[in-house]
């Protein structure tokens, strides 16, 4: 481990997370129990506050074919827009005891469809000087054929207003691009879904970014 | 907001880009255009904590905790260690190191490995730890053996341990692999090689431990993992009016 000229550390460098990232991260789909806390595959319990949602999606590649062996990690804030977490200090929003806030899902190997039972996030604050941000949840993709694990958001149709004052869409050029961010709402029989498909390469391709 | 809390930006010479052709599959999964950078804020500068009590007492055992009665896998046992430090070499206490690999003879547990090495009925592949208050970590686990894949027409990967590591927060997010000194197909593997910097992929090579292997039973590798940096000096809240 050897510093740079200042001292500082260089980062690990990432690998890609091949294609049996089930393995370690989510064995049932592998194939196989091993652990008694499978972690990250529920969000929500029967006490948690806020709108139930479900959001899912598929993702394609540069070809339009369904990417089915990847892994999505969510996170995201609480109903009342506050992160589970020491460093958000935003005052007078109540942490959840019931919500962590974060969830894995394996891409289905068949249908290619991800998909979480969550909650709709409030709006969190923005950078210093800068408007709240819309409600959104921060996705994080990895699979086969990614060297470095992929960040993007989602957002819902349904927040007009608050997307248009949103100060990180509001980055986004073109214009246009914005729109691969956000999930259009369906009312199914058991409730609302946001649907969102992440196009990892040309036509429509989805906004990612370096955070 | 707390701006101690900012991580400082990702180096992208660090990493493989995402367009790699030696590694086919990343030809038609790599996005085109640029990432759109974003400061942080909160929803970058925070990520999910874990407690120890959500881990099973022989989560960080492979050489236990899938073994059916009596049994044990077959290989060559050994310890994994190391630490997980920041950019600023400060260790990073109570965050969660996963891994899984292969078997000793370079078979997955998956139901999409073909390979036609067996399964070992006593091995799972995977495991998980909590870094303690000095960010250190250390698993027990069987030596994975090479497996080939469909990538060129005779690609086979050297002996490696895949890793998911949580930081203090979702910027500092990291999937890697860590490989074993001395494995002569480290040079010839594709997906190494998608990392342009010879002394990045150094730094993915675990060491030989002599002193932290149990004589006459486990051999040890050690290897340290680095997180992004974040900023940390009193100045900087200063400069920015706290």
């Amino acid at each position: 481990m050897t510093p740079d000229r200042l001292g500082y550390l260089p980062e690990t460098p990432s690998q890609t997370a091949g294609p049996y990232v089930h393995i370690g991260l989510i064995p049932r789909q592998a194939g196989f129990e091993i652990f008694e806390n499978n972690l990250g595959d529920r969000l929500i319990g029967p006490e948690t506050p806020g709108e139930r949602i479900r959001i899912e999606g598929r993702i394609l590649d540069g070809t339009g074919a369904l990417v089915r062996d990847a892994l999505v990690e969510i996170w995201q804030a609480n109903a009342a827009g506050r992160y589970a977490h020491p460093a958000d200090r935003q005052e007078g929003k109540p942490l959840d005891p019931a919500f962590r806030g974060w969830g894995r899902a394996g891409t289905d190997f068949e249908t290619g469809l991800w998909a979480f039972e969550t909650i709709k996030p409030g709006p969190v604050a923005g950078r210093r000087g800068h408007q709240p941000m819309a409600p959104h949840v921060n996705l994080w993709i990895v699979a086969r054929g990614i060297n470095l694990g992929l960040a993007t958001r989602l957002y819902f149709e349904d927040e007009a207003a608050a997307n248009a004052a949103d100060p990180v869409l509001n980055l986004i050029e073109p214009p246009e691009r914005r729109q691969t961010l956000i999930a259009r709402r369906e009312q199914r029989d058991d409730g609302a879904v946001y649907i969102l498909d992440i196009r990892l390469q040309g036509e429509r391709e989805t906004v990612f970014f370096d955070i | 907001m707390n701006p101690e809390s900012e991580f400082l930006q990702r180096d992208p010479a660090a990493h493989p880009p995402a367009f790699t052709p030696i590694y086919k599959t990343s030809v038609l999964r790599s996005p085109r255009l640029p990432l759109w950078s974003l400061q942080n804020s909160l929803s970058e500068m925070t990520g999910p904590v874990f407690a120890q009590g959500e881990l099973g007492a022989l989560d960080n055992d492979l050489v236990r905790n899938h073994a059916q009665d009596g049994g044990a896998p077959i290989g060559e046992r050994i310890i994994v260690h190391g630490r997980v430090l920041d950019g600023g070499a400060r260790p990073v206490p109570g965050v969660l190191v996963e891994f899984w690999q292969a078997n000793a003879a370079g078979r997955y547990r998956h139901r999409n490995d073909r390979f036609e090495a067996p399964i070992d009925p006593n091995f799972g592949g995977c495991g998980r730890v909590l870094t303690d208050a000095e960010g250190r970590w250390h698993f027990r686990t069987i030596k994975p053996g090479p497996y080939p894949y469909r990538n060129r027409v005779n690609d086979w990967r050297p002996a490696h341990i895949h890793f998911s590591v949580f930081g203090a927060g979702f910027a500092q997010r990291l999937v890697t692999q860590m490989y074993f000194e001395g494995d002569p197909l480290i040079p010839h593997d594709s997906i190494i090689a998608t990392i342009p910097d010879p002394a990045a992929r150094e730094r993915l090579v675990a060491r030989l431990d002599l002193g932290a292997s149990v004589p006459l039973h486990t051999l040890a590798y050690r290897w340290d993992i680095v997180l992004r940096g974040r900023r940390s000096t009193l100045f900087e809240n200063k400069l920015q009016g706290n």
